[in-house]
C-alpha cells in the first residue's frame, strides 16, 4: 500500500469523528458511560478486596501443649506445622515470653515483681497465621491430632465472615460484571445501530464506485478505535481525579469506618485499571466499528 | 478530453463488450425479474434501455454491476465471465464500469473536488496525479470552478455533472447511467446528454437506462426495450414504444 494511501485513510478515519460530530459524541458518551460504571466497580471491589485481605492477615489459631513436653519437642511441632499448605506464618511464643506481655500489658513493672515463678508456666504456644482462611477447619483438625496438643484457641465466627466475604465479593462481582456488560452492549449496540444508518450509504457509493472493503473499513476502524480510546480515557481520568477526593470525604466523614479501613492508593487501583478500560474501550470501538460496517459490505 | 484517448486508441472495432446469453434472474418472492435475456453489446456503442416499472431494467443494472448474480445464463463484460469473479474480486472488476444514478450518490459531506477524487485514490493514484486529474475531468464536464463547492450547494444537474466526472476519472471502457435524467428538469436533462454523447464519440461504450421518452426519440440511438423481463424489442435507431 502507498504511504499517502495509508495517510488518506487515517486522514478520512480523523475526518469521520468531525463529520458526524453528534455520532461520534454519543459513541464517546455510551463507552464512557460503561467505562465509568466499570471502573468505579473495579475500584470498589479491589478496595473491598483489600480490606477482606488485610483482616484475613490477622487471623491466628493458637496452640497450647501438654504438661512436661520438652522444648525440642515443640521446636519439631513447630516444624510440621510451618509445613502445611494452610500455614503462612508461624510463631512460637515461650512460656517467659507470653508471662513477660502478660505482665506488661496488665500489671507493668512495679505490680509484677510480686511473682517469683511463671504463672503462665504452661502456655508455650505457636500463633499460626493462615494462607487462606477457608482453611482453618482442616489445620484445627489437625492440629487437634497431635497428642502432645492440649488446646487449640481459634476464631470460627472470623473465619466463616472472612470466607463469606471472599465468596460473597466473587459473585457480586460475576453478578455486576455481568448486568454492567450486558448494559454496554445494549448501548453499544444500539449506538451502532445508529451508526449503520449514518453510513449504509455512504458505504454503498463507495463499493459501487469499486472500493475494496480494506479501503471503505479502514477509515471507520480507525474512527472505532478512536472513539473508543477517547471513550475510555475520559471516564479514567474522571476516576484518577475522583478517587483520592472519595477517600478523603470517607476518612473525614466517616471515623470510625475509616480507622479500620485501608484503602488502596490510586496507582495500585490504576495499575489494573488503565490498560483494562483502554484495552476494553479501544476493543468495543475496533469491534464495533467493524461489525457497523461488515454489515453493509456486501453490495 | 485527454483523459478519453487512451479508451480510443484502446478501441477494438465489433468487439462485443458486453454479453448476456439467456440470461434468467429470480428473487426468492414474485415473479422472475429476468427471464432468458439475450443481449450483445459491442464496444463504443450507445444504447438505450427503456421499459416500465418492473420490466427488469434495474436487475440488469445490478447484474452489470456484479451486485447480483444470474439465477442461470452467462454474463460477460470485457470478456470475463462475472459468475468466475470472487467476490474479494469484484471491486477491481467495478473500476471497468463508470457508474452514474439518478439520485447522483454522491458523497454529501465531501466537496466536489473530494467526491471525484475519491474514485482515483481507491485505485490509488498518486496525490500529485488526482491533483492534476480532477481540474481536467471536472472541466470536461463543466464545473471547473465548483470544485470547492459541496453537493448541496449544486443543482441537481451539477449534481449529476459531478456523479458524471467521478464515473469518467478513471477511463473506464463501460459507463452504466440509471435514470440519469430522472431528477433533472428538460434543460438539463439535454445537456447530460450531451455530455454522454461526447463521451461516446471518444469510445466509451454508454449504456443508458431511462423513461425519458423525449430523449430517446430524438437522440436516434440503438433502444432495447424490456417488458416483463424480458427483450421485446431491440432497434438501431429505435424509438420509446408506448405500452399497450
Amino acid at each position: 500500500m502507498r504511504i499517502s494511501t495509508l495517510f488518506y485513510i487515517m486522514k478520512q478515519g480523523i475526518a469521520n469523528i468531525f463529520r458526524n460530530k453528534w455520532f461520534s459524541l454519543a459513541s464517546v458518551a455510551t463507552i464512557s458511560a460503561c467505562l465509568l460504571l466499570f471502573g468505579i466497580f473495579v475500584a470498589v471491589i479491589m478496595n473491598f478486596n483489600n480490606i477482606v485481605r488485610t483482616a484475613e492477615q490477622g487471623v491466628s489459631v493458637t496452640v497450647f501443649f501438654a504438661d512436661n513436653i520438652s522444648e525440642a519437642r515443640i521446636l519439631e511441632i513447630g516444624e510440621d506445622i510451618e509445613k502445611r499448605v494452610e500455614v503462612a506464618k508461624i510463631e512460637y511464643i515461650s512460656a517467659e515470653q507470653a508471662w513477660e506481655d502478660f505482665r506488661m500489658e496488665y500489671f507493668g513493672e512495679e505490680y509484677s515483681d510480686g511473682f517469683t515463678e511463671n504463672p503462665l508456666e504452661n502456655s508455650s504456644n505457636y500463633e499460626i497465621y493462615l494462607s487462606d482462611v477457608s482453611l482453618q477447619g482442616s489445620l484445627v483438625s489437625y492440629l487437634e491430632s497431635i497428642p502432645e496438643v492440649r488446646q487449640v484457641n481459634r476464631s470460627e465466627i472470623t473465619a466463616s465472615t472472612l470466607s463469606g466475604m471472599n465468596a460473597l465479593i466473587v459473585y457480586v462481582s460475576i453478578g455486576i460484571i455481568a448486568i454492567l456488560f450486558a448494559v454496554s452492549v445494549f448501548l453499544i449496540s444500539n449506538t451502532v445501530m445508529i451508526g449503520i444508518q449514518v453510513r449504509k450509504e455512504e458505504i454503498n457509493i463507495m463499493k459501487y464506485i469499486g472500493a475494496t472493503d480494506f479501503f471503505v473499513r479502514s477509515p471507520f476502524v480507525i474512527e472505532g478505535i478512536i472513539i473508543g480510546g477517547v471513550g475510555s480515557v475520559l471516564p479514567l481520568g474522571l476516576l484518577y481525579l475522583m478517587y483520592n477526593i472519595v477517600v478523603e470525604f470517607i476518612a473525614q466523614k466517616f471515623t470510625v469506618i475509616s480507622s479500620f479501613l485501608s484503602f488502596l492508593p490510586v496507582t495500585e487501583i490504576f495499575q489494573l485499571l488503565l490498560p483494562l478500560c483502554l484495552a476494553m474501550g479501544i476493543g468495543i470501538g475496533f469491534l464495533g466499528s467493524m461489525i457497523t460496517v461488515r454489515k453493509h459490505l456486501r453490495v | 478530453m485527454a483523459l478519453f484517448r487512451q479508451v480510443k486508441s484502446k478501441k477494438i472495432p465489433n468487439e462485443n463488450i458486453i454479453v448476456l446469453e439467456n440470461v434468467c434472474k429470480a428473487y426468492a418472492t414474485g415473479a422472475p425479474a429476468l427471464s432468458g435475456v439475450n443481449l450483445t453489446i459491442k464496444q463504443g456503442e450507445f444504447v438505450f434501455i427503456v421499459g416500465d416499472s418492473g420490466s427488469g431494467k434495474s436487475t440488469l443494472i445490478k447484474l452489470l454491476l456484479r451486485e447480483l448474480l444470474p439465477t442461470s445464463g452467462e454474463i460477460y463484460v470485457n470478456g470475463q465471465n462475472l459468475q468466475h469473479i470472487k467476490r474479494r474480486n469484484v471491486p477491481k472488476y467495478r473500476r471497468n464500469l463508470g457508474v452514474v444514478f439518478q439520485d447522483f450518490r454522491l458523497l454529501k459531506d465531501r466537496n466536489v473536488f473530494d467526491n471525484v477524487a475519491f474514485a482515483q485514490r481507491i485505485i490509488q493514484v498518486p496525490g500529485r496525479e488526482i491533483r492534476k486529474n480532477v481540474p481536467t475531468i471536472l472541466s470536461v464536464v463543466g464545473l471547473a470552478g465548483k470544485y470547492k463547492a459541496k453537493p448541496r450547494q449544486l443543482s441537481g444537474g451539477e449534481q449529476q455533472r459531478v456523479a458524471m466526472a467521478r464515473a469518467l476519472i478513471n477511463r473506464p471502457p463501460i459507463l452504466l447511467c440509471d435514470e440519469p435524467t430522472g431528477n433533472l428538469d428538460p434543460k438539463n436533462s439535454w445537456e447530460i446528454m450531451k455530455l454522454l454523447e461526447q463521451i461516446n464519440q471518444k469510445g466509451t461504450t454508454i449504456i443508458v437506462v431511462t423513461h425519458n421518452r423525449e430523449i430517446v426519440n430524438e437522440m436516434q440511438k440503438r433502444v432495447v426495450t424490456m417488458k416483463k423481463g424480458i427483450i421485446v424489442s431491440d432497434e438501431e435507431k429505435g424509438g420509446y414504444i408506448d405500452e399497450d
